[in-house]
């Protein structure tokens, strides 16, 4: 191991930004990081050992004690768990003869529940060393149980259990035509770096993670500076190391455009971080891809090397004097990373812990450096732009949200896949097309956004009304509305990074809170407590996720009050757990199970 | 003419690069915090210091002072949170005040207690947490832990060591120390270091000290926390 550790953090030139790289290798070696890997590494890379030890404890996808020589993750993902994923769960579970969460005594496999894989177009989907599973079903869990207990390596597995579509089901003005090799480069070239980001800035394009902020500006403002340095000479300017880095940690459950995007565009939005580097002035880029994307490592790599003999990475891009080259981080289980700060911690080889702001990336971002973060899909609008200019643009979409945004749909509906409309589309003009009928509600922007219910589907997608970074999941009315809000409140209690107490604590606290309410221990103040934690949360927590982690609840809690208020108990106080079910213990002690051994806990068992 | 903020209607000179939080404590104005402390870099992590700057809830420890901000610090609904947020530092890890040698000289207690916290309000967590007493001279009680990295900070800013670091997500967030078994008698910690005595809550505690003091006498006994914090971090934050 010794040797092989060596080695490794040799071939990254023992850099401690590629910590999470590393460790990748050494998890999927020996399927833990074993501590004296973490104190070899410690040396080598010189860093203290509890800087590896906090990385590895924050990563879902990294364990201090061994796992399964074959790791199974299944996604914990809402259209998953409506695809029948818990009764799946049991059966692999009891086909492979261990318990979820556990470790087989053999050391053969492992099983746990994940986040959302980016597959539920797919689904019920998992991950098995790393690598996509679609379509579960007991026929395919037969066949991966049988792999495994053969101890198959991976590679001798049949391909057809990895196939991931793409699912292109609509495209419209980026997606029906993807530009040429090379085109928006020299189109840039041709109009002049100015006037290319003045293009930008005309077509309006804003960020298409979510968030939403201008685009052009973002750049302008990388390239500037922060007011201190818009002082000094142009000379420095010019000198200042800037980073341009891709966010393709596409982690917001439901969405699932980046990995389409990844898989059938990736060379138009290696072209777009292109054109964005030329412009402000960067030599360096990153993408970092989110570590359930694994599978497309190597083809982006590859993409990556056809571009530079094709002289549009690397040393003196087209003829033109100007340098430029992107990297590929992939992440390790964090939906915490999208978050762009997160995201850069991540890349420095860190827990992804959102910084303070300000100051803000543009300014001081990847290793104190100005950065310009942008989603995937706004690299490959803008690369687009660069070449049909802004007016092309600007003239799809609506007032403040221009051009056309790119949908993840998923859920209830025929066609589960990639879709893209011009913004200011309806709800019910997307839920036609995908085929869902007798819906009860669309969960817009993922469990960060907005759930809608079946009586405003006139509403339209834009950043004026339903932002979304292009999740879009659709609930029929078989659908129990509390159980997408637990899922969803689960969910952000698991991937909050723990930083701030309100939603360290919060998070859990809106678990438990809800547990209790669905569970039927929730009395006559419960619901109005539940209110106030969530405005708690989302008041004073340090980052976006903290912000919006109650949202699945405030927007159901607005639109059916009476689902919540219809689990409560009539008594007028109850306590917080269940009385009868503390007492299991004793009981199993005792030897005893009959009436007497149990507590009645409501009026109607009272009386 | 120097630059002013207000801060609830209290006209407040700052020097440019100050925070809110550092101007706030030379113009005799306590803000409550937990994680801050002016020797080291500011955290952002605890909340208690939230703020209103012009209408947008920021944290006053790490947010710079700009000119004409209108600040609001002691107004109910920002008094109130403070309140919920310490609470919830109570209910996450195991604080039992009489039972705690730090009590009387507890900034979480005198927190809790200037904001006039009369209960948990939340369900309790009761983790369970470890007790590191491996040291000749010092012990950590993980119970205590509200995870403000002051220790942290101070090993690596003043002591030039690196002690300690956070690690874990969520709410399985706690402290390490740096050393092959994880205990912190194999770390070059020592009892002089800053970081053996920075911790506001019992977490950190130094051996064969304990009670030398007598109850009734310690800091909090006397002095409400906003009067202790602002005589003692003015002296600092020069």
């Amino acid at each position: 191991m010794q040797v092989f550790i060596e080695n490794l953090a040799a071939s990254h030139n023992y850099q401690p930004t590629r910590l999470l790289l590393i460790l990748r290798a050494i998890q999927a070696r020996y399927h833990y990081i074993p501590q004296p890997a973490i104190m070899q590494l410690a040396g080598l890379l010189d860093i203290p050992s509890t800087q590896i030890i906090g990385v590895i404890e924050f990563y879902s996808f990294f364990h201090l004690v061994p796992r399964g020589q074959y790791e199974v993750l299944i996604s914990d993902s809402i259209t998953d768990a409506m695809l029948g994923k818990h009764k799946l769960m049991d059966y692999l579970s009891e086909k492979l003869q261990l318990t979820v969460g556990a470790v087989r005594n053999d050391g053969v496999v492992s099983l746990d529940n994940t986040s959302c894989t980016g597959l539920c177009d797919q689904g019920p989907a998992g991950l098995v060393n790393g690598y996509p599973l679609t379509r579960l079903d007991r026929s395919r869990l037969d066949q991966i149980a049988d792999l495994i207990n053969q101890q198959k390596p991976l590679d001798e597995w049949p391909r057809e259990l990895f196939r991931v579509d793409d699912n292109l089901i609509k495209s419209g003005m980026l997606l029906d035509r993807p530009i040429a090799r090379g085109a928006a480069l020299d189109a840039t070239f041709k109009r002049g770096l100015q006037e290319t980001l003045a293009e930008i800035n005309q077509s309006g394009l804003r960020g298409r993670g979510g968030a939403g902020y201008t685009t052009g500006w973002k750049w302008h403002l990388c390239y500037e500076g922060s007011e201190q340095d818009a002082f000094c000479d142009v000379a420095a300017q010019q000198q200042q190391q800037r980073y341009v880095i891709c966010n393709a940690d596409e982690g917001e459950p439901g969405t699932f455009k980046d990995r389409v995007l990844l898989n059938s565009y990736a060379d138009q939005v290696f072209e777009g971080m292109t054109v964005c580097a030329v412009i402000i002035g960067a030599t360096q880029g990153f993408m970092y891809l989110r570590g359930e994307y694994l599978f497309l490592y190597d083809k982006l790599l590859a993409i990556l090397d056809q571009r530079r003999a094709a002289g549009l990475l690397g040393n003196n891009i087209l003829g033109k004097g100007l340098s430029f080259d992107i990297e590929i981080c992939l992440g390790a289980g964090a939906y915490i990373c999208g978050e762009e700060s997160a995201l850069i911690e991540s890349l420095e080889g860190k827990m992804g812990i959102p910084r303070n702001r300000p100051p803000y990336p543009v300014t001081q971002g990847y290793l104190g450096k100005p950065t310009v973060v942008n989603n995937v899909e706004t690299f490959l609008a803008a690369a687009a732009i660069a070449e049909q200019g802004g007016d092309w643009f600007a003239n799809i979409g609506t007032d403040k949200s221009k051009g056309t945004k790119i949908l993840s749909i998923c859920g209830d509906c025929q066609h589960p896949g990639i879709y893209e409309y011009p913004f200011g589309t309806t709800v019910q003009t997307v839920l036609d097309d995908c085929g869902a009928d007798d819906v009860l509600g669309v969960q817009i922007g993922g469990p960060s956004g907005t759930f809608i219910s079946n009586q405003e589907f006139n509403r339209k997608l834009a950043f004026e009304d339903l932002a979304t970074g292009g999740s879009f999941i659709i609930f029929n009315n078989s659908r129990n509305v509390l159980d997408v809000v637990n899922n969803f409140t689960h969910f952000f209690a698991h991937e909050s990074c723990g930083f701030c107490t309100p939603c360290r604590v919060g998070t859990s606290l809106l678990k438990k809170q809800l547990d209790k309410i669905i569970e039927g221990h929730g009395s006559a103040g419960d619901v109005v407590a539940l209110e106030e934690l969530c405005r708690l949360v989302k008041n004073n927590s340090h980052c976006g996720l903290g912000q919006t982690a109650a949202n699945p609840i405030i927007t159901t809690l607005e639109r059916y009050p009476e689902l919540y208020q219809a689990q409560l108990k009539k008594i007028s106080y109850e306590p917080g757990f269940d009385l009868d079910g503390a007492l299991e213990t004793a009981r199993r002690m005792a030897g005893r199970n009959d009436p007497a051994a149990h507590l009645a806990q409501t009026e109607a068992e009272h009386e | 003419m120097s630059k002013t903020i207000t801060i609830d209607g209290k006209t407040i000179p700052f020097e440019d690069g100050q925070t809110i939080m550092q101007a706030a404590t030379a113009a005799d104005v306590y803000i409550p915090h937990l994680c801050h402390h002016p020797d080291y870099t500011p955290h952002g992590s605890c909340k208690l210091c939230t703020v209103k700057v012009n209408g947008r809830n920021c944290s006053a420890c790490t947010f710079p002072a700009a000119e004409g901000q209108d600040v609001l610090n002691n107004i109910k609904e920002l008094t109130d949170d403070r309140q919920k947020i310490t609470q919830m530092l109570f209910v996450e890890g195991n604080h039992f005040c009489p039972s705690c040698e730090k009590t009387g000289n507890c900034q979480l207690q005198a927190v809790a207690y200037h904001l006039n916290m009369l209960d948990d309000h939340f369900p309790l967590f009761y983790p369970h947490r470890n007790v590191d007493a491996s040291h000749p001279d010092l012990m950590i009680d993980h119970n205590r832990c509200i995870f403000c990295t002051l220790c942290v900070r101070a090993s690596r800013e003043h002591d030039d060591k690196d002690v300690f670091a956070l690690s874990g997500r969520g709410i399985n967030k706690h402290l390490i120390v740096n050393s092959i078994s994880g205990l912190l008698k194999d770390t070059d910690m020592d009892m002089h270091d800053h970081a053996a005595h920075i911790c506001p809550t019992g977490a950190i505690l130094i051996k064969r000290t304990g009670y030398q003091v007598p109850i009734g006498e310690r800091i909090y006994d006397h002095q409400e926390i906003d009067a202790v914090s602002l005589a003692t971090e003015q002296q600092h934050g020069e």
